[in-house]
C-alpha cells in the first residue's frame, strides 16, 4: 500500500514538472488573448466535472468488483432445478439509482456542450474593428508569411515568424502549397488546418507582448516535428517600425567579407530557391532571406540564429532535418564564411 | 472435430506465412545522408551497371522514388516547364517524345542540365547541386518512358494529357539531328 502510494506520488510530482511553465514553452493554459482564454477557461471547466466523473466511476468499479454478494441474490437450487431468487424492493431500488445516473450525466453533458457552444461562437465571430490582414502558405516543412497591401510593393514577405501588434485583431487567410498542414499557437488561438487548393480564414488577438511558439499540428512529412512557427506580439509602434524595417531591400554589404559572401550566393545554388530583395536572386521555392537577419531562428523554429548554426545547417541540411527539401550544399570554407558573414547582415 | 481443428490451423498457418513473405519483401530504403553521387557523368556511369542489353542504364536514382518525385518538384521549382513544358516542349524540346537530339542515357542528360546546349538551353552546373541534377535526369527519363519500371512518380498537379510517367510504354528512343544554329538576320540600317 506504502508503495504504491509512493509511486502515485512520484506520478504526480512528474506530471506537475510537465506542467510548468518553460520559456518559449507551448501553454493553450497560458493565455495572451480573448479566444485562448476562452479554450483555456472551457479546460478549467471541464477539467473539475471530469475529475469528478472519474473518481466515482472508478470509486463504483471498485466497489462492485470487491463486495460480497449477498446469498438472497444468488441462484438457488429447488427442486433439482436452478431458480433465481427476485428481490422486488431491490430492483425498485436499483432502478432508481440508475435513472438518476443517467439524468446527472444527461445534465452534465448538456452543460458541457452549451459551454462547447457559446466559446465556438466567440471564437468564429468576425471582429467588426480595424485588423491586421496577414496571409499564411504552408510549405514542407516551413511557413511563409506575407502581409498583403492595397499598394502590391508594401507586401512584406517573410517566413517562419509573424510580427503582430498587440490589441488588434489579427485575420489570418490560411492555405498550402504541398500537403496538409495546420496552424496552431496554443497560447492565442485554437488549430486550423492548412489546405492545399482552399484558403480558409482564422482570427485571433493578443494582448501581451511577448513571443508565442506554435507548431504545425497535423502530419505533415518527414520533419513535421520540426515546423515551429513563432509569434512576436508587439506594440503598435515597434509593430510598424518592423513591417516599415521588412519593406526594405536587403542591406548592401559593408566589409569584404559579406561582398564576397554576396558573389557566393547569387554565383552558386541559393538563387534557384530564395529570395534576396534588390538582388537578382528572385526564387520562390525556399523561405525569403531579405531580412534573415533579423529572426530569431532558423530552419522553422529549429535552430537558434547564430553564426555557427547557420554554417551548420548550410553545408549539411539533411544532418538537422532529414528530408527536408534543401540540398547539402559543397562550398570552400572561405567561401562559407563569407557567405554566412553576408546572411548574417541581413538585417 | 480433428480435421477441422487442423484445417484452422492450417489456416492460421498460411495467414503468418502470408505476413512473413510481406515482411521479406525489400522496401525501397529513404537515405537523406548518402555522400552525393560524383559531379562528373563519367564517373557516375563507370559506376552504373549496365543491363542485359546493354543499352538502358539508369542513373544513380532511376529506381530511387523519392529522388524521381524530388526530380519532379524540381522540374517545376527550377522553371524547366518554362521551356519544356511539363514534358510537351514549347521554346525548349518536348522531353517526353522518343526523339533526343543530345542522346538518352544519363550522363548525356546530366551533360545537358550542367554544360548546356546550342539554341537556348543553359547551364545549370554551379547553380542546381549535383544530386539534384541527377534527381533531375531521373525525372527527365521517367517523363519519355525510359525511366525504370520499379520506380514511379507522384501524380501530377497540373492537367494531364497522357497517362503518368512510368506508366507509359517505352518507345525505343532515337537520336535526331540538331536543329540549325539559328544566326539572328542582320540589321537593316534604313
Amino acid at each position: 500500500m506504502r508503495r504504491a502510494m509512493r509511486a502515485i506520488a512520484m506520478m504526480w510530482a512528474v506530471l506537475a514538472c510537465a506542467a510548468c511553465s518553460l520559456h518559449n514553452a507551448q501553454n493553450a493554459l497560458d493565455a495572451a488573448g480573448p479566444q485562448s482564454s476562452r479554450i483555456a477557461g472551457l479546460w478549467w471547466l471541464m477539467l473539475p466535472i471530469a475529475s469528478v466523473v472519474w473518481v466515482i466511476v472508478v470509486a463504483v468499479m471498485l466497489w462492485g468488483a470487491a463486495r460480497k454478494r449477498s446469498p438472497r441474490e444468488a441462484v438457488e437450487s429447488r427442486g433439482g432445478s436452478d431458480v433465481l431468487v427476485r428481490d422486488d424492493a431491490r430492483d425498485r431500488r436499483m432502478t432508481r439509482i440508475v435513472a438518476a445516473g443517467v439524468i446527472v450525466t444527461a445534465m452534465t453533458l448538456f452543460l458541457m456542450l452549451i459551454a462547447d457552444f457559446r466559446v465556438g461562437q466567440a471564437l468564429t465571430m468576425a471582429p467588426s474593428t480595424k485588423v491586421v490582414p496577414i496571409k499564411i502558405l504552408g510549405h514542407q516543412f516551413w511557413w511563409e508569411v506575407q502581409y498583403p497591401d492595397s499598394v502590391p510593393n508594401k507586401t512584406v514577405i517573410t517566413a517562419n515568424e509573424i510580427h503582430i501588434p498587440v490589441g488588434t485583431p489579427v485575420v489570418m487567410e490560411l492555405s498550402s502549397l504541398d500537403v496538409i498542414h495546420s496552424f496552431w499557437v496554443p497560447s492565442l488561438t485554437g488549430k486550423k488546418d492548412l489546405l492545399p487548393g482552399y484558403t480558409r480564414s482564422l482570427w485571433f488577438r493578443a494582448d501581451t507582448p511577448g513571443v508565442y511558439r506554435g507548431q504545425c499540428a497535423e502530419f505533415c512529412g518527414l520533419e513535421h516535428a520540426k515546423m515551429g512557427i513563432l509569434v512576436i506580439a508587439q506594440k503598435q509602434q515597434d509593430f510598424d517600425a518592423w513591417r516599415a524595417q521588412q519593406l526594405d531591400t536587403a542591406a548592401t554589404p559593408s566589409d569584404s567579407l559579406a561582398q564576397h559572401g554576396k558573389n557566393v550566393f547569387l554565383g552558386t545554388t541559393c538563387v534557384m530557391c530564395h529570395t534576396i530583395g534588390g538582388t537578382a536572386a528572385g526564387a520562390t521555392t525556399g523561405p525569403d532571406l531579405t531580412h534573415l537577419a533579423s529572426r530569431q531562428t532558423i530552419a522553422a523554429g529549429t535552430l537558434q540564429n547564430t553564426d555557427a548554426n547557420l554554417y551548420a545547417w548550410i553545408s549539411d541540411p539533411q544532418r538537422i532535418k532529414p528530408g527536408v527539401l534543401m540540398p547539402a550544399t559543397k562550398l570552400d570554407p572561405r567561401d562559407m564564411q563569407a557567405l554566412v558573414a553576408y546572411l548574417r547582415h541581413l538585417k | 472435430m480433428c480435421s477441422r481443428f487442423a484445417d484452422r490451423a492450417l489456416r492460421a498457418g498460411l495467414v503468418v506465412l502470408a505476413v512473413a513473405a510481406l515482411a521479406a519483401c525489400p522496401r525501397e530504403r529513404r537515405t537523406f545522408h548518402d555522400s552525393p553521387p560524383a559531379a562528373s557523368p563519367a564517373a557516375e556511369s563507370a559506376k552504373v551497371v549496365r543491363s542485359d542489353s546493354g543499352v538502358s542504364r539508369q542513373g544513380p536514382y532511376g529506381e530511387n522514388a523519392y529522388a524521381l518525385n524530388q526530380g519532379k518538384q524540381l522540374f517545376a521549382a527550377f522553371n524547366c516547364v518554362g521551356c519544356h513544358s511539363h514534358g510537351g516542349g514549347g521554346m525548349g524540346p518536348p522531353l517526353m517524345d522518343s526523339a533526343w537530339i543530345y542522346g538518352f542515357e544519363p550522363a548525356n542528360i546530366y551533360a545537358t542540365i550542367a554544360n548546356g546546349r546550342p539554341n537556348g538551353m543553359p547551364s545549370f552546373k554551379n547553380r542546381i547541386t549535383p544530386q539534384q541534377t541527377w534527381e533531375l535526369v531521373a525525372y527527365v527519363r521517367a517523363m519519355s518512358g525510359q525511366g525504370s519500371k520499379a520506380a514511379r512518380t507522384n501524380r501530377s498537379d497540373e492537367m494531364e494529357v497522357r497517362s503518368a510517367e512510368a506508366q507509359t510504354t517505352t518507345e525505343k528512343p532515337v537520336l535526331v539531328a540538331p536543329p540549325p544554329t539559328v544566326t539572328p538576320p542582320a540589321q537593316e540600317h534604313p
